[in-house]
This record gives C-alpha cells, sequence and structure tokens, in this order.
C-alpha cells in the first residue's frame, strides 16, 4: 500500500475511507447515466431552455457534491475545499463513473480558472470566488481568445486603461462556450502598448452580466450557438479584481494555459473515469456500426477497433503525464503531449464513425439511430484540434518546452507592441 | 517503461543494461548477423545469472520477482532488450518457464531447471502457417494413442526454433487446447530455419510428422488448456510490447540527437517547424506506448477483466505507430538511414518483428471490435 493508502495519525482522511464515503453518497444519491449522454460533436440538440436547465441542474449538483464534503478535494480547506491529495481525486473520479456529475463546470471554471485563481489570486479574491465556485454559485469563462488571433494570445488587442481605483476595458473577446448562462469572466487584456507584447498584458476578472459586457451567440458550421464573443465597451472593473502586477500578465497566461493543457490531469477537475470525451468515442462508432448492420464486415470491424485501441490508450497516457508531472519527473509542460492526443485521436475517431456510417453520413433521418448526425459531427471534426489551444501550437510546445528543440523565429519579441505589423497594410 | 520504480527494480533494470552494454554492445549485435543462433551459450547463461528468466517461475519452482510482480519486472528486462536489440530467446524461454512453473509436472522439471539456469533453452509452437495463421488459430492434431500423444501438424515462426531443445507445442484435442513438452530431436520433428528480418532473432518452421510423445509430458490437461493458452499469449504480448517499446525509445532518442547535430541551410534540423511537429508527433506516439504497455502488463499481472482488450490495444498501438515512428526516423536521418553501417536499422528491425507475431494490428484490432461487440446487448 502507498503512504496515502494508509490510515493517517493526523485527522486526514485516508484514500479508502473516502473513497468508501464517495461511495455511499454517490450510489444512493446520483443517478446513472449512460456514457453516451453528450453525442457526437458540439450537436445542436438542445433547446435554449433545455441548455438553461441543464446548467441548473449542475449548479445544484455541485451544491450537493459542496455540502457533502465532495468538492474542491485538493482546494485547501480555508477556501471550502478538503485539502486531500490526488489520490482522494482519482478515487472520486472512479467511483463517479458511470454518474452523473457537472460535466459544464469543470472546464473552464475548474481548470483553468480555479487554478489561476489559487495560484496568482489575492487572499481577499480567493476567500470571495473558490467557495462560490465550489458551491455552484460562480460558472467562470476565459476571456482569452480575440477575433484578430487566436493561437497568438499574447497579442490580444483587448485595452485596459487605468482611471483611479478602476480600470476602463475596451475590446472584443470570443469562442467562449456558453457565456450566455456564466457568470465571471477571467480576462487577458493590454495594458501598455509600448512595451514588447509580453510585457504589457495583465489579467482581470469580471463579471459577465453587466453594463458594457454584450454577448454575441456564435453559429457554429452545425447550428450550435454554444460558442459566444463578447464586446466590451468602457467596462469598469476595481484595480482589486485585477489578478497578479499590472503588466505582468504572461506570468499568469502563461500558467493560464499551462492549466488550460492539464484539463484532464489537473487535480482540481473531477471528470468521472471513461467519461468518452466531447461525445465522440468507440462507442458510438461501434453504435453506428451496429444500426447501419454492417457490425460484421471485416472492414467495419476494423473502425471500430481502431476507435477502440485510441479509446483504451487515451486514459493510461493522462495518467502517465499527470503522475509525472505531480512527482516532478517532467515539466507540466508535458500536459501539451496529452493535448496533441486527444486532439488528434478524437478526430480520427469522428472519421471512423463517419465511415462506419456509409451513405446515411450524407442523408440521414430519425430512423437511422446512431447513423443520424454523423455526417454533421465530420463536418465539425477539426474542433478537436483546434478548441482549446490549436494541436500545432501543442506541437510547439512538445518539440521547443519538452524536446528543447530551438524556438519559432518571431518578429514581434523585442519591439513596442504597437510596431508589431498586425496585417499586410502594417 | 514504467516512471517509477523502486530501488530494487531500478537496480536489476541497471544491472541488465550494463551486462548487456557490455556484452552485446551493437558492435556485438552486428558481428551475430550470420551467426546460426543469433546469440551464444555463455551469453545466455550469464543473462539466466541476472534474473532474465526466473521471474515468472514460482519460488517453490526456484523463480522468483524483485518486486512481487515478475511480469512486470521481466518488462523491464525486455524494454532494455528492445532499447538495445539485444539478443538471445528472452519472450519464448519465459512463456514456457511460466507454463512449466504453473502447470508443469514432475517430467517437466528438468527443462525447468535448465531454463533456469541458462543452460537449458525452450520456445513456444504456437503460430501455424498461411492460411491458418489468424491470431488463435490452431489446428495441429493432438491424438491419444494408449499411453502416448500423437502430434500431427505445422508451426510457424517458431521463435528459437533451431536452438531449443524443447517445444512447447499447442495443438487440439478435439474441442479443447493441448498442451505438450516435445523434446526437439524427437523421431518426425522436422526444424527449417526461415529468413527473417531482425539481426540476431531466429525463425523457424517445425513440422511434427506423427510425433508420438508419452502423455507424461502433456503440460496441463488433454483438452483443457484453452485458459492456460489465453494467458501465455497475454505474457507473450506483455513482453513483445515492452521490448518493442525499447526499440522505438532508441530509434527516437538517436533521431532527437541526430536533429541537434546536423545542420542544412545553415542550421540545424532540429530549428525546423516542418520537423518539429513531427518529432512533436512522435514524442506523443511514444508517451501513448510506453502508458499502453505498462497498464497492459498490469492489468496482465492483476488478472484483470479487461486485460486482453489492454493487451491487444497495446500491441495494435504500438505495432502501429511504432512502426511510423521509426520509419519517420529513418526519413529524418535520409540515405544513412536506410544503410547496414548505421544503427538505426536494428531497431526497425527489432520492432517490425515484435509488430508481426503475436497478432498483427489488423488482428488486435478485430479482436478489439469483437470484444466491444459482443460486451454490448444487441439492440
Amino acid at each position: 500500500m502507498s503512504t496515502a493508502d494508509r490510515v493517517s495519525t493526523d485527522g486526514v482522511e485516508d484514500v479508502e475511507t473516502f473513497r468508501q464515503r464517495a461511495r455511499t453518497w454517490i450510489r444512493s444519491n446520483l443517478r446513472q447515466v449512460e456514457p453516451a449522454t453528450l453525442v457526437g460533436v458540439l450537436r445542436n440538440e438542445r433547446s435554449d431552455e433545455e441548455e438553461l436547465e441543464a446548467v441548473s441542474h449542475e449548479r445544484a449538483l455541485q451544491r450537493a457534491f459542496y455540502d457533502n464534503g465532495l468538492a474542491g478535494v485538493c482546494v485547501p480547506p480555508e477556501y471550502g475545499g478538503l485539502g486531500l491529495t490526488p489520490a482522494h481525486q482519482r478515487a472520486l473520479r472512479e467511483e463517479l463513473a458511470g454518474y452523473d456529475y457537472p460535466s459544464r463546470l469543470q472546464a473552464p471554471t475548474f481548470s483553468p480558472c480555479l487554478s489561476v485563481l489559487l495560484e496568482f489570486g489575492t487572499e481577499e479574491q480567493k476567500l470571495r470566488h473558490v467557495p462560490a465556485i465550489l458551491k455552484g454559485e460562480e460558472i467562470w469563462m476565459q476571456f482569452l481568445s480575440e477575433p484578430s488571433g487566436g493561437s497568438d494570445v499574447a497579442g490580444a488587442l483587448t485595452t485596459a486603461v487605468r482611471d483611479g481605483d478602476e480600470w476602463v476595458l475596451n475590446g472584443s473577446k470570443v469562442w467562449t462556450t456558453g457565456a450566455w448562462w456564466s457568470d465571471w469572466g477571467l480576462c487577458l487584456a493590454r495594458t501598455n502598448w509600448d512595451v514588447p507584447k509580453h510585457r504589457g498584458l495583465t489579467v482581470f476578472m469580471l463579471p459577465i452580466r453587466q453594463k458594457g459586457v454584450e454577448v454575441h451567440r456564435i453559429e457554429m458550421l452545425n447550428g450550435s450557438k454554444e460558442f459566444c464573443q463578447e464586446f466590451l465597451t468602457d467596462v469598469r472593473i476595481p484595480d482589486g479584481d485585477r489578478i497578479g502586477d499590472v503588466d505582468d500578465g504572461w506570468t499568469v497566461g502563461t500558467r493560464w494555459m499551462v492549466h488550460e493543457r492539464m484539463l484532464h490531469s489537473s487535480p482540481y477537475v473531477t471528470i468521472p473515469d471513461r467519461t468518452p470525451n466531447n461525445g465522440v468515442g468507440a462507442w458510438l462508432t461501434l453504435a453506428a456500426a451496429r444500426d447501419s448492420g454492417h457490425l460484421d464486415d471485416p472492414h467495419v470491424l476494423d473502425l471500430v477497433g481502431e476507435a477502440r485501441m485510441l479509446d483504451l490508450v487515451r486514459e493510461p497516457l493522462q495518467h502517465r503525464i499527470g503522475e509525472a508531472i505531480a512527482s516532478g519527473a517532467v515539466s507540466d509542460q508535458s500536459a501539451a503531449i496529452i493535448r496533441l492526443f486527444v486532439g488528434t485521436t478524437q478526430a480520427r475517431i469522428t472519421t471512423l464513425t463517419f465511415e462506419a456510417s456509409g451513405a446515411a453520413a450524407a442523408a440521414w433521418d430519425e430512423g437511422d439511430g446512431a447513423l443520424a448526425g454523423c455526417g454533421d459531427d465530420f463536418l465539425m471534426r477539426q474542433v478537436a484540434c483546434i478548441g482549446g489551444g490549436t494541436t500545432e501550437m501543442a506541437r510547439n510546445v512538445v518539440s521547443e518546452r519538452v524536446l528543447g528543440m530551438p524556438r519559432e523565429r518571431t518578429l514581434d519579441r523585442d519591439v513596442p507592441f504597437r510596431d508589431v505589423p498586425r496585417s499586410p497594410s502594417s | 517503461m514504467l516512471l517509477a520504480l523502486s530501488s530494487d527494480q531500478a537496480f536489476f533494470r541497471e544491472t541488465t543494461g550494463r551486462f548487456l552494454a557490455d556484452r552485446a554492445p551493437v558492435a556485438a549485435v552486428r558481428r551475430l548477423r550470420d551467426d546460426p543462433k543469433g546469440y551464444a551459450d555463455d551469453f545466455w547463461r550469464r543473462g539466466a545469472e541476472l534474473g532474465w528468466t526466473s521471474l515468472l517461475v514460482s519460488e517453490a519452482n526456484g523463480g522468483g520477482s524483485i518486486s512481487g510482480d515478475g511480469l512486470v519486472d521481466l518488462t523491464l528486462i525486455a524494454h532494455e532488450f528492445g532499447l538495445r536489440a539485444a539478443p538471445g530467446p528472452l519472450l519464448p524461454t519465459n512463456v514456457v518457464a511460466a507454463t512449466l512453473s504453473d502447470v508443469g509436472g514432475p517430467g517437466h522439471t528438468d527443462v525447468l531447471d535448465g531454463l533456469l539456469s541458462g543452460s537449458t533453452v525452450a520456445t513456444w509452437c504456437h503460430g501455424e502457417p498461411p492460411p491458418g495463421d489468424h491470431l488463435g488459430e490452431i489446428a495441429l492434431d493432438m491424438r491419444r494413442d494408449g499411453s502416448d500423444l500423437v502430434l500431427r501438424g505445422v508451426k510457424r515462426p517458431v521463435e528459437a526454433g533451431g536452438s531449443a531443445s524443447h517445444l512447447l507445442v499447442t495443438g487440439r484435442t478435439g474441442d479443447g487446447l493441448t498442451q505438450v513438452l516435445v523434446p526437439a530431436d524427437a523421431p518426425g520433428v522436422r526444424v527449417r530455419p526461415l529468413q527473417t528480418v531482425d539481426v540476431t532473432r531466429r525463425y523457424s518452421t517445425i513440422t511434427f510428422d506423427d510425433v508420438r510423445v508419452p502423455v507424461g509430458q502433456v503440460v496441463g490437461e488433454i483438452g483443457g488448456a484453452d485458459e492456460q493458452v489465453a494467458h501465455q499469449l497475454r505474457r507473450a504480448l506483455v513482453i513483445s510490447n515492452a521490448e518493442a517499446v525499447g526499440a522505438m525509445q532508441t530509434a527516437f532518442d538517436m533521431t532527437v540527437e541526430w536533429a541537434f547535430d546536423r545542420y542544412s541551410f545553415g542550421r540545424a534540423l532540429a530549428s525546423y517547424q516542418a520537423l518539429k511537429h513531427r518529432f512533436a508527433d512522435m514524442k506523443t506516439w511514444l508517451e501513448a506506448s510506453h502508458a499502453i504497455s505498462d497498464t497492459a502488463a498490469a492489468a496482465v499481472s492483476a488478472g484483470a477483466s479487461d486485460a486482453d482488450e489492454l493487451c491487444s490495444a497495446a500491441k495494435a498501438y504500438i505495432g502501429e505507430y511504432g512502426a511510423e515512428l521509426i520509419q519517420d526516423c529513418v526519413q529524418i536521418h535520409g540515405g544513412i538511414g536506410v544503410t547496414f553501417e548505421h544503427d538505426l536499422h536494428l531497431y526497425l528491425r527489432r520492432h517490425t518483428v515484435d509488430r508481426s507475431t503475436y497478432g498483427t494490428p489488423a488482428e488486435h484490432r478485430r479482436r478489439l471490435a469483437v470484444i466491444a461487440r459482443d460486451q454490448e446487448p444487441a439492440a
């Protein structure tokens, strides 16, 4: 038995006791859900009313976790957490397998937003927001990407200008999932245009529902309207809602993105084991193969087998990298390996399911069972390689930060940000 | 390979690593190219003294593990073999020793003792010639005739078939499988060497032409060996996968080093984004291969219900992505990568034999699909 498995003498709950307690509560209070609750790639299947209902259900669920001592397993007790270890967190994930859980709160609320707050927030900020997050009262979004550039995050144009004890924000942020039902935004803004781009950024937090914040819902090619764009017009933020030092936002931002890539290995995130990623997994390939009537065709079996293979490799990889990061054996930049694997394999599994769907991928009706919608998923396939940082950026991180290869040459590093070219005409 | 080893495991692994670096450096491996056995008897005996063949054998039978989990310990050795494309019949001797320890009788003690000391080499005769070569397909006939068992059929490829003094043969008796230990010099046994891609591995076709063996040589029950055979296959897959990942690791490390040292157009290969991105993919496949290999090994050791799925996922993934990884290493080396002079091919060869034996990636994908299909209640 590992140290963490033994009953400790200092009053800290040991892993097995915690597991038993979690199991008892989960089995008598949570409903079992099919792994197929989420199907496909960002399918547009819920009405707004249903979506809002699901959000309030998940807030209540999170509150129930909190009230029963199962929220914030690795969060320090002074901020409402349990102060336990990643081994406890892992036990909770295992016990939750197959049960209902607040999926919408995991990303980005718990990671990266909560992780960033715990790492960089002031005592006052942490006391104000961390318990509220653990109770399901605050759902957070990242105000990070901008219309002017997705991967070049440090090239943010949203500007914050100081005005006494306040800051005035103007600009636009984009690709926030569900900002229309969320509460707070973690926002990267430019506070100095006269220094190189990484040295003129600052991080703020702001309530989303306030004067000056306009939330527009973006229609994706499949009709989904979960992604949003926000327009900030003279939004006033107290200086007390600044995270980290003025112009030192990139220190926060770098860690922010590490936490984003850490999603599946983060100690603050509670995703039950065997949860299919984004509704894409071998179970859907298998269902499509079965509903096509071709499940015994050798080439269809090969599609199912490949999807199953990729599914089975994912968790061991997440555990391996997660444990290596936790033990300090490798830097947390290695989380980009997981991001790259998950993105490319999810895209591949989407293709395999599409292949198994035959002509129904092009034209289907409700009687086609699991075949319905697989064509739309294929059109949306690259979402897995774009959302949460592109796989190209992950490849840069793996080659440069993990393997130590030379950094890409850039033209914006040592010049004032206002002189950086931003278009062919500049 | 596992990231976290106990100090005993780390010492055990280092001892074998040092021994192989000393006794089987690449120059020595190359010299074995035309050696009929592909390894020296003394080398193998010394390796056995280091524990290479005793990890899956019970203490009562003279074996023992390092950590309490002999199969996981053995993956450390197999990984070292892959890292160095090392010679020697690691997989077949361990599979046979484990089975003789599990279900062998008094008539098998001498062979088991010889395997433990390294003085005897035995091998497993499992796969059969095409078209009957699908994973798990066994047609070799084992018929009882009085106090004898009569064997008729063909096995291939049999690793170390030319140097093994004893053959653990898997055959069919009616609806069930039977295993028997056959002396390689028994009348009716014909061993014909095959050509192979590996520098030091040797494979044979072995024909059994009405070979008579006393029933005392049966290992386990006549017609009742199905589960034991399935377990042998799991062990073989675990060893093969760990070795294949070792070969991937060395090919990758060599190529990373090459990318830093090789300059074109005035800059290191490692500075080109087109190549950096391929290295990132390769690193991802490599870490995923380590992870699934170790997870499958632990599942087999624990007797987990998903052990077969994990073994097949590992074999299919490592086979497919490992081959792509090493071939991309060849590509990044350019012309030198396909010469005999360069060492890269030693690891490509080792990965290739590991990929192609005990079920190809396609066969393991099929097995995964069939398991998934049969687990799900029909709609």
